[in-house]
């Protein structure tokens, strides 16, 4: 390792630098512009007092953080208790909590909306058995309710994780002073146990939070338009791109996003929570008493078949005639995934070259985002990281309209097509906000190999770009391949920048044409079958990616 | 302080699965002792500690608590103070905080707990600190909000688990006197978990020594460093050399020991030594003499070489060759003693009053009768 900057590494970064600034940065700090400005470029709030003098902006604005609010606190129900005894207690259903932690990933909101409708909704499977029996119907899927349902269900999992990471790594003494001190059940919880796992929380919520406030797909599916991101969606495609208010969202939807992760940045910072301390021995886990048993497996059953009821209905609607008013669909058929592949080929197509494309991209800004950080001294790399990682928090809408704005009237180089009519702004896209997957996996991989190793080689003769390319990649590969699928499935199932971007139909990816065909009743059928494939083509992803990271751990085990 | 509870183990047996950590363990703990619970990791100290605070469920035995079975009792109602070995001070809540917890779930009034909370941690000399968070304490000073926390609750027991361990060497000395001051002071039952001889040794009232789950002897410091019941005991309280042989026939007054790694010499014979057969020889370091020529008297003198040498201060360690075996001597150090250099040839006195023999099979089995017995 050099202790100097050479004129490559500054070159590689300035080539990065650019990129990030070209397709991340420009396109927000446009639409924040524009939110803020008259046409003539002098600052106002007009558009601000414009967006809160209409009533249906003010009402979005309301539901979008009633849902997000009710969403974060819904997940925390759900989650919560679930953490708590798998990490706390003996108990044999660790494992059925672990798939309950994945399961709803693998299949994006909007997909399985539609599903929820028919198991669910008014005259949902759901509702009909407690019209019979009982004469009642429960509105889960009326107007937000729908939204907040469907949203808890996919985004608990997010919280789940981080507080059974942040419960693991609590010194168990610590519940037991509490414990010897006079306090147990529900106010041990409350007073010990869950303060000390508040820093996984509020990592967890803030998450769900941001997402739920930017999401664009699920409302939409469920024909809910008076949200903040449905609205600067309609803004900008019914009014145009040159309506404020839709910036005046745009900022609002940033403004949240990057508040709730700096409030969680803040609030983690300062704070002495290195709870697992020196001779802190695993105590043995608490054992349930018989009702304790039942109440937990109760629980997790329950949680268990909500989980996994879009992926029945979505299965089911796939090979449905017709499903209308009956408990589940009337006739089966195979029809749909003809439909699908005569039709809608080129999408799948689509999806894979745009996916392929921008997870390539990813991985190669990943590793070198990564290799600079880790191992070089170019002034200013960190920016690269920070910048990269910000991409995390910016809202697929916001993005999409920035875009759509920054680069209207540019054409692609050496044709007449303009950019965003171009399947290459898919790419860009894509790659941007999947940026930050890849290269935490890429910094992961780079972490674990060992400087020596590199001075060996370059000991040897091998100059430090023969070094990367012999020594560093070849035992990044795990890590890197693990990028490029958590990248790939993440963007086959983006649904905001897609909408967005998707100009004509020939250039739509198969997430679009899940939403396009969920437009129509006629169109679930066909829809289920492309939603279906989509979530394979995740599960698959998803599969293979804990693959290689479980083949590099056990490679470096048995090199450690 | 509510007044000193008598603690008392009854036949209690525990297992982790296949592992018999505790086996048909039985110690009474007196009203305001201290008493210590010593072994090697590993013995079942700590699960004891545990089991004693309501952490773990024996399979078979009962806890009593002034007489009263307390087994089905879970922790937060056992009245039993613990300090543990982490200290397991909650980051997220300051000092007094830390301190006042145990009270509030009392449900005492606002005015009393914060007396108490200013009175326990006066009682460690840390009412200055209250308004500090954890992390910003030294280890000692951790140590001792861990220690406020627990006596603030006026705990009819003090339940230690290696409090200690986590200071450095000199803070350790000096805050185990301050524990001993501290508790003969309240009068607290306290039962202190340690795998740190030294530590028992100059703190407890009585020690109970551990191993492999099973209580190898309970008794003073004195007793277990005097007259240890069995091999483990002997050279885990203190250091001791050992010497393997076989007593043969009586002559006379005494008898022959007959070593393969030693020479063999003649004891008097005395009433506590087992018949004949496979013993081992366990002797203190210091009850060794050295000397350029064979003494008179009782001892038994044996031809040594000198192999290394230790100066300590107080004393002159030495190793010295018996024959095939090396023992230790330890040599009072004064102005103008002598002192011998390694490869010296020199005589060993060995002082047969000194001379704990034991059956070569007391080291493989352990003994609970013999222990139970030891503690009455």
């Amino acid at each position: 390792m050099s202790s100097r900057a050479s004129a490559p590494q500054i070159a590689v970064a300035l080539l990065i630098a650019a990129f990030l600034a070209a397709f991340l940065v420009v396109p927000v700090l446009t639409v924040v512009y524009v939110a803020v400005t008259n046409p003539d470029g002098s600052l106002t709030l007009a558009h601000f007092a414009a967006f809160f003098e209409l009533s249906l902006m003010r009402e979005s604005f309301w539901n979008s953080l009633y849902v997000a609010g009710l969403t974060v606190l819904f997940s925390t129900v759900v989650a919560l208790p679930l953490a708590y005894l798998t990490v706390r207690f003996q108990f044999r259903g660790a494992i059925l909590i672990q798939t309950l932690g994945v399961l709803p990933l693998v299949m994006p909101a909007f997909v399985g909306a539609a599903a929820m409708q028919l198991l669910f909704g008014r005259s949902g499977t759901v509702n009909l058995l407690l019209q019979d029996w009982f004469g009642i119907n429960i509105p889960l899927m009326q107007g937000l309710n729908g939204v907040i349902f469907v949203e808890t269900l996919h985004y608990f999992p997010f919280i789940l994780l981080n507080v059974s990471v942040a419960l693991a790594n609590i010194d168990t003494a610590m519940e037991e002073a509490a414990q010897n001190l006079g306090a147990s059940g529900f106010r041990l919880f409350r007073r010990i146990v869950f303060p000390l796992a508040r820093p996984g929380y509020v990592a967890g919520a803030s998450l769900v939070f941001i997402k739920v406030f930017d999401d664009l797909g699920t409302p939409l599916v469920l024909n809910v338009t008076n949200m903040l991101a449905p609205q600067a969606y309609l803004r900008v495609t019914s009014i145009g791109i040159e309506d404020p208010i839709g910036y005046v969202i745009c900022f609002i939807l940033v403004g949240f996003s990057i508040a709730a992760m700096a409030g969680a940045a803040g609030f983690l910072r300062g704070r002495e929570f290195a709870t697992l301390q020196r001779g802190g021995a695993g105590a043995p886990r608490r054992t349930l008493t018989r009702w304790q048993a039942a109440i937990a497996y109760g629980w997790i059953g329950l949680v268990l078949l909500l989980v996994l009821s879009p992926h029945l209905g979505l299965l089911l609607l796939s090979f449905s005639k017709v499903w209308s008013y009956t408990l589940i669909p009337e006739s089966f058929t195979l029809a749909n995934y003809a439909t699908v592949f005569t039709d809608s080929t080129r999408m799948i197509w689509n999806t894979l070259v745009y996916c392929g494309l921008a997870a390539l991209l990813d991985v190669v800004l990943g590793t070198a985002i990564a290799y600079l950080v880790l191992r070089t001294k170019v002034p200013g790399r960190q920016i690269l990281d920070h910048l990269a990682t910000v991409a995390l928090a910016m809202p697929g809408v916001v993005l999409g309209i920035g875009y759509l704005r920054t680069f209207r009237g540019v054409d692609l180089p050496f044709t007449d097509t303009p950019l965003v009519a171009s399947w290459v702004v898919f790419v860009l896209a894509y790659s941007v906000r999947r940026l930050p997957y890849a290269l935490r996996s890429c910094t992961a991989a780079l972490q674990q190999v060992h400087v020596s190793l590199e001075e060996a080689a370059q000991n040897l003769g091998a100059s430090q770009g023969r070094t990367i390319h012999r020594i560093v990649v070849p035992m990044m590969a795990g890590g890197i391949a693990a990028g490029f699928v958590t990248s790939f499935v993440t963007a086959a199932v983006e649904i905001s920048e897609t909408i967005l971007l998707t100009s004509r139909e020939s250039l739509a990816p198969m997430s679009y044409g899940i939403y396009l065909y969920m437009q129509s009743i006629a169109g679930r059928g066909p829809g289920a079958a492309l939603g279906v494939i989509a979530v394979i083509v995740v599960a698959v992803g998803t599969y293979f990616s804990h693959r290689f990271v479980a083949a590099r751990a056990a490679h470096q085990e048995r090199r450690g | 302080m509510s007044t000193a509870a008598r603690v008392e183990a009854r036949d209690v047996a525990l297992a982790f699965g296949k592992t018999e950590v505790l086996r048909d363990i039985s110690i009474v703990v007196e009203p305001g002792e201290f008493f210590t619970l010593l072994g090697p990791s590993g013995c079942g100290k700590s699960t004891l500690l545990r089991l004693i605070a309501g952490f773990n469920r024996a399979q078979r035995g009962a806890i009593l608590i002034d007489g009263r079975d307390v087994t089905a009792v879970p922790p937060w109602k056992r009245e039993l103070g613990m300090v543990f070995q982490s200290y397991a001070l909650w980051p997220h809540l300051t000092v007094a905080q830390n301190v006042a917890f145990g009270l509030e779930e009392r449900r005492l009034p606002r005015d009393e707990i914060r007396r108490k909370t200013r009175d326990a941690l006066g009682l460690v000399g840390l009412g200055e600190l209250s308004e500090r968070r954890p992390h910003q304490l030294s280890g000692g000073q951790q140590q001792r909000v861990a220690l406020a926390r627990t006596l603030a609750i006026e705990p009819r027991v003090l339940l230690l688990d290696e409090p200690l361990s986590n200071l450095d060497a000199k803070l350790r000395v000096h805050m185990r006197h301050e524990l001993g001051q501290l508790q003969r002071r309240l009068g607290i039952t306290t039962i202190f978990v340690t795998h740190d001889q030294e530590e028992a040794l100059t703190t407890s009232d009585r020690v109970a020594v551990m191993h492999q789950g099973v209580i190898q002897q309970v008794g003073t410091p004195m007793d277990l460093f005097d007259r240890p019941a069995n091999r483990f005991v002997a050279e885990f309280v203190g250091t001791i050399n050992v010497v393997s042989g076989t007593l043969q026939k009586s002559i006379g007054a005494s008898v022959l020991f007959v070593s393969p790694q030693a020479s063999s010499f003649s004891l008097p014979r005395t009433e506590e030594m087992p018949g004949h057969g496979a013993v081992t020889l366990a002797f203190r370091p210091h009850s060794l003499t050295l000397a350029e020529t064979a003494g008179g008297g009782t001892r038994v003198w044996l031809d040594a070489v000198i192999e290394a040498r230790e100066f300590l201060g107080e004393f002159v360690r030495y190793r010295v060759r018996v024959g095939g075996a090396e023992l230790i001597a330890d040599q009072m150090h004064f102005g103008g003693a002598p002192v011998y250099a390694p490869g010296k040839r020199v005589q060993v006195g060995l002082d047969p009053a000194q001379i704990k023999i034991f059956p070569e099979e007391a080291e493989a089995t352990v003994a609970p009768a013999r222990a139970a017995a030891g503690s009455a």
